[in-house]
């Protein structure tokens, strides 16, 4: 049970991120489904920073240099994804549906191919972000539980208490807000819409970026084993479950994060019952957004300008 | 004595070949409340959205307190303590009232909800305003939201205050409410200007009144030394005489008949209030009143658009003698009932024609349905689009360009040749003029006549009385949702119908 | 436009252009095209430090090198298109269904159960008519289902009908390991029970079927009674309550059509194609259906133009992954890189750059 509960919440962790950056960005307006190219590309560049970076230092690797290279690399590579999404939905007006799936297309693909360069073992650089504390082992349950987690796991949550003060505890908050709901407003008020738009979206790809790179560090240990864009629409569908909320996303993504493992611990499941399991996130987002466009209720719905242009009629 | 808060010189704003406002000169002092009057299109919101930095004059002169300024954006009307109500709210929906109220505002202060929630309180509670800071907007009823824009101007400190048509969407005890505020806020200092077409309201609030006539300016009278009479006829003006072919009806018959119908919107102010009258076939029966009081939904009610809430809308079929009552039916089963009712909607690109389309298939909206192929026949709409074009003079590189490219006159025909195709028996137009350059026009009201001889029942919804009083045979006026009255067009006279326009609910005692 | 500053400066204004003559159109896309292809070449360049030519001549061989190689083309365009089309009718509409992947992939598992469970027990023809039977209605049903719930309680299309991709994509792993014996999870495909093979090319009778397809798709949207009302209220839904068309209606059986094509789809892949089944059957096409369909602005003709260039970069790139050995990746890349140029590309065709003086032209 301890383990399932350690498990859930290293993999949550990864959907925290993920949503924690999807949420940022459509509380701007902006529907990124370019989400799953954007953690597949921040991933592979921290990944590849992290391989260059271990390959000029030799054995004699800095550990926190090691975490803040990957880091920052997979922010920024992540980041430039989103500022080519709101180059393409922003400045040159193109739909917003279409730019982000082509943006998951090219993200897969870099991805792979910085990959395939990198090689896909970076068990070196995972122990870097997997250390937890030392007395963790000394506190039973509570340690295993709260403190075995290496850095990225609280990163995780501090980024989302952080969005999630900053969004309701804000003034920009308030503006970036204002700027999803309704954007004529936002504009009348003297909030220069496009720019909320552009930032917001490139730090919140930066941040999905770094689910990418837990996935990968924490999670699997430095294994690249397979593709991790299925985590991306997990993270989008976790941003509906958690109705736009950061501070709600860290209970979602562990209940995530436990759904989508529940199959390997739950005795008693077959082989192919698994398979099913892994279906429930999916069918649980989609009875909540059922739900809430049922109850109607303003508190619980998407930004209200969510996927729509906005574009100062000229006089 | 002292200079006035703001004064305007010799403003003038045109709109490509249009003139908006001509030559206007007005002034408000500190502790005054000013009000400005007009009919629809008399340029009353363009001069005030010069003031409040949307549009910049092409000529004139802006002063505040004596001292000339420019200003070019809504930042800088801020800048000089100038705030604009618009009729419109710009308000976003889940947010509270404080944080609508201080959105976009960069203060250096700390951002502390609830402090600002307290200096809300504290500037509701000076003025007497009636408002919960933490309420969501979308809970709220119009005269909250209303509220809220208020307070959003007085909060970021502005002395002069511009309200459009602030009453237009209140209830008479929220417009007295509003009163009450405003007559505080005059006594405290501010200059208030309001924008208003309702006589009693004027007299009520105002210490002077503007009025303005087809963008020009006609002057200024102190309330206390006028009249309702003196007023109309310096809104109204002359009659001027259009030579408007008016044939006299034959051969009428009861058509369509509205009774008592009753329309409440969501939230909760009444559109239509026991609306009732017959339009007669072969006549043309106008509709006057001030824009929003009501024409669009009892149209659309008629046309199946509209759920009302009780009253009945019968049609007396010519052909079969039955008497239908169309009653919470959709056009399409209003159409399988056998009735001919063609419909001018005001929104003609957003509502009577899709604007991506060309002429034959906007001509298929009305026509697609006939037969039982499943395939669209293009040739019958195509050789209407033919007919249309060179019958009405449609100017357009083809049948199949869209029809947004077109002008607004060629829109216009498009749509009313369209509806009349159908061989209506019921004909309803909203503002079918609107925009429309003068040969346009006549050729419309041409249109109308020749559907009039040939006995088709039609409804004219019409703004400009000139026009009315030469076209109609009966008109009906509407204020606040209530028919104010039925009168003759050949013997009414412009200031009886500009009276009952400006006549609403609120003041029946 | 930032027009609040007070100075009489020069700026530049994006005016919306009133009309594009067809050639600057095309001349506009071509330049996109032809840009994006430079600019791969550049980036394949740079990766391999290869002469560019060498680049393009190993692309154009992985294109049209070999006969097999055309017959395979063919074949993925048919195939994206086929999807394309299917994905059509819905965003005329305005309803932005993106489970084009998951409608596909039903599709296909409705017919490898069928080829499963009743192939060898009754005639070939008859399997063959319920193949398509039962791959068109797991297509509608699940295309449907969000439809209802837009229709009735506007439920949000586009995050419902991606969650529906990754519901059948579970459905398909769960059949696999139920109904592959060996459990390896690895259908064995079962060509005896697939579609007929015409003059000796297995693709031939996949591509007929698409050709058929795009026709009959250019003519329901262009010349039936459905879809006018499709374009009418894609285009307005007041104008649809005017003339009273009901709108639930017409989203839900525009739907099932949608839903019906992509069932298609999925039978052309496994029917037609591969015989068998596995998560990876759609491989994404769902969505690069959806840029087509875009890009060529809902029309089938342009979806064939449209779609050949984007499988034809495909299997160019491929071909000099494996030509220079350079990873499979890069076929993504480049598809990625010609996608931003033709999403980019509509901006010059619906806008032009104007120089104004301060806000104050006339348009």
């Amino acid at each position: 049970m301890l383990a399932f509960l350690v498990s859930a919440i290293r993999l949550g962790m990864v959907f925290l991120f993920g949503s924690t950056g999807e949420i940022l960005t459509e509380k701007s307006g902006h529907l990124n489904l370019g989400t799953p190219g954007v953690m597949c590309v921040g991933a592979s560049c921290g990944c590849f920073a992290e391989y260059l970076y271990l390959k000029s230092v030799g054995p004699f690797a800095s550990p926190v240099l090691a975490i803040l290279v990957a880091v920052v690399a997979t922010f920024a590579g992540a980041a430039l994804m989103g500022l080519l999404f709101s180059f393409l939905t922003v400045t040159l007006r193109a739909n917003q549906n279409v730019t982000g799936l082509a943006l998951t297309t090219l993200g897969i693909g870099i991805s792979d191919y910085m990959i395939a360069k990198a090689g896909t073992s970076f068990g070196r650089a995972s122990k870097y972000f997997t250390a937890s504390f030392p007395f963790a082992d000394d506190l039973g349950w509570f340690g295993e539980l709260f403190l075995s987690h290496g850095v990225m796991i609280y990163l995780a949550i501090i980024v989302a208490l952080v969005c999630s003060f900053v969004l309701s505890k804000t003034r920009v908050g308030l503006n970036l807000r204002a700027v999803g709901e309704n954007p004529a407003t936002a504009d009348a008020a003297g909030i220069n819409v496009s720019r909320y738009r552009y930032i917001a979206t490139c730090i919140g790809s930066g941040i999905s970026g770094l689910g990418g790179l837990t996935f990968i560090m924490d999670y699997l240990n430095g294994n690249w084993e397979y593709c991790i864009d299925a985590f991306g629409w997990l993270s989008i569908a976790l941003v509906i479950f958690t109705v736009w909320k950061p501070n709600l996303a860290i209970l979602g993504s562990i209940i995530f994060g436990a759904l989508y493992i529940a199959s390997s611990y739950i005795t008693g499941v077959s082989f192919a019952g698994k398979e099913l399991f892994k279906m429930l996130p999916y069918i649980v987002t989609v009875i909540v957004l059922i739900i809430t466009s049922m109850r109607n209720k303003k508190k619980n719905q998407p930004p209200e300008s969510l996927g729509l242009p906005y574009f100062r009629e000229e006089r | 004595m002292a200079a006035a808060a703001i004064e305007l010189k010799n403003i003038t704003k045109t709109f490509g070949s249009i003139v908006a406002n001509r030559d206007v000169n007005l002034s408000v002092n500190r502790g005054e409340i000013l009000s400005i009057l007009g009919e629809n299109g008399s340029g009353k919101t363009t001069l005030m959205n010069m003031i409040s930095g949307i549009y910049f004059p092409d000529s004139g002169q802006i002063f505040i307190d004596g001292k000339e300024v420019v200003i070019r954006s809504p930042k800088d009307a801020f800048d000089h303590k100038i705030g604009m109500i618009h009729q419109h709210f710009k308000l976003v929906d889940v947010f509270s009232a404080t944080e609508n109220i201080i959105l976009g505002l960069k203060g250096k202060d700390k951002y502390n909800i609830k402090e600002s929630a307290k200096k809300v309180e504290e500037i509701s509670h000076k003025y007497g305003f009636d408002i919960d800071p933490n309420k969501m907007i979308h809970e709220m009823s119009v005269s909250e939201k209303q509220t809220v824009e208020i307070i959003k101007v007085l909060y970021r400190g502005a002395d002069i205050l511009i309200l459009d048509e602030p009453t237009a969407v209140l209830t008479p005890q929220e417009t007295e409410k509003l009163f009450k505020v405003l007559r505080r806020m005059r006594d405290d200092g501010k200059s208030i200007i309001i924008i208003t077409h309702k006589l009693h309201e004027v007299l009520s609030l105002s210490d002077r009144v503007s009025v303005l006539r087809k963008g020009e300016y006609v002057g200024t009278v102190e309330t206390a030394s006028t009249s309702e009479a003196e007023l109309t006829e310096m809104m109204v003006g002359k009659k001027i005489s259009l030579n408007i072919h008016r044939s006299e009806p034959k051969d009428c018959e009861d058509r369509l008949t509205v009774e008592n119908i009753n329309c409440v919107s969501r939230e909760g102010v009444k559109l239509l209030n026991s609306v009732s009258f017959t339009a007669k076939s072969g006549e043309i029966l106008g509709i006057a009143g001030i824009a929003g009081s009501g024409q669009r939904e009892l149209l659309e009610a008629i046309a199946g658009l509209q759920h009302i809430d009780s009253g009945k809308i019968l049609y007396n079929n010519p052909k079969t003698g039955t008497q239908d009552n169309l009653r919470d039916k959709t056009p399409l089963q209003i159409r399988e009932l056998g009735v001919r009712l063609s419909f001018v909607p005001e929104d003609r690109l957003g509502m009577g024609l899709v604007g991506n389309m060309g002429i034959t298939d906007n001509m298929m909206l009305r026509s697609y349905r006939k037969g039982r192929s499943v395939f669209l026949e293009r040739k019958e709409p195509h050789d209407l689009a033919e007919k249309i074009i060179s019958d009405l003079e449609v100017v357009t590189p083809g049948t199949e360009t869209p029809v947004r490219r077109l002008s607004g006159g060629n829109v216009q025909k498009v749509l009313v040749g369209r509806e009349i195709a159908a061989a209506p028996t019921v004909l309803m137009a909203a503002y079918p003029v609107r925009g429309l350059d003068i040969n346009s026009s006549y050729l419309i009201y041409n249109l109308l006549n020749e559907q009039k001889e040939r006995g088709v029942a039609v409804i004219f919804v019409g703004e400009d009385l000139d026009v009315l009083l030469e076209l109609c045979d009966r008109i009906l006026v509407i204020g606040s949702g209530s028919v104010t009255g039925i009168v003759d067009a050949r013997t009414t006279t412009k200031e009886e119908i500009g009276l009952l326009m400006t006549k609403g609910k609120g003041e029946e005692k | 436009m930032e027009n609040t500053k007070n100075k009489k400066s020069f700026s530049f204004h994006i005016v919306k252009r009133e009309q594009t003559v067809w050639y600057k159109g095309l001349a506009i896309r071509a330049a996109a095209v032809l840009l994006a292809l430079v600019v791969s070449g550049i980036v394949i360049t740079l990766l391999t430090d290869k002469d560019p030519l060498a680049v393009y001549k190993s692309m154009w061989s992985g294109a049209f090198g070999m006969d097999i190689r055309i017959w395979s083309l063919f074949q993925d365009v048919a195939i994206l298109l086929c999807i394309s089309l299917a994905v059509t009718p819905a965003f005329k509409m305005k309803f932005w269904n993106i489970g084009a992947e998951g409608q596909v992939l039903i599709g296909g598992l409705a017919t490898v159960s069928v080829m499963m469970f009743l192939g060898g027990k009754i005639p070939l023809p008859l399997l063959l008519i319920i193949m398509v039977v039962a791959s068109i209605l797991a297509g509608i049903i699940w295309a449907v289902i969000p439809a209802i719930f837009k229709a009735y309680w506007n439920t949000n299309e586009t995050l419902f009908t991606l969650m529906m991709n990754y519901v059948a994509i579970q459905l398909v792993s769960y059949f696999l390991k139920v109904f592959v014996k060996t459990g390896s999870g690895v259908l064995f495909p079962m060509p005896e029970f697939g579609f007929p093979v015409l003059f000796n090319q297995p693709y031939l009778l996949n591509i007929i079927i698409v050709v058929a397809l795009t026709v009959a798709v250019y003519i329901y949207l262009k010349y039936t009674k459905q879809g006018y009302e499709i374009s009418v209220v894609g285009e307005s839904q007041n104008t649809a309550n005017y003339i009273g068309i009901n709108v639930k209606k017409v989203v839900i059986r525009t739907l099932i059509v949608s839903g019906a094509l992509c069932g298609i789809a999925g039978l052309l892949l496994v029917g037609g194609t591969n015989h068998t089944i596995n998560t990876e059957t759609a491989g994404g096409r769902g969505f690069t259906a959806i840029m087509v369909s875009w890009l060529a602005k809902f029309n089938p003709f342009f979806m064939v133009v449209t779609s050949f260039i984007i499988v034809f970069l495909q299997k160019g790139a491929q071909q000099v992954s494996t030509d220079f050995r350079l990873p499979q990746a890069i076929s993504d890349i480049v598809t990625g890189i010609i996608l931003f140029f033709i999403i980019g590309c509509e901006f010059f065709l619906n806008y032009k750059i104007v120089k104004s003086q301060n806000g104050k032209e006339n348009d």
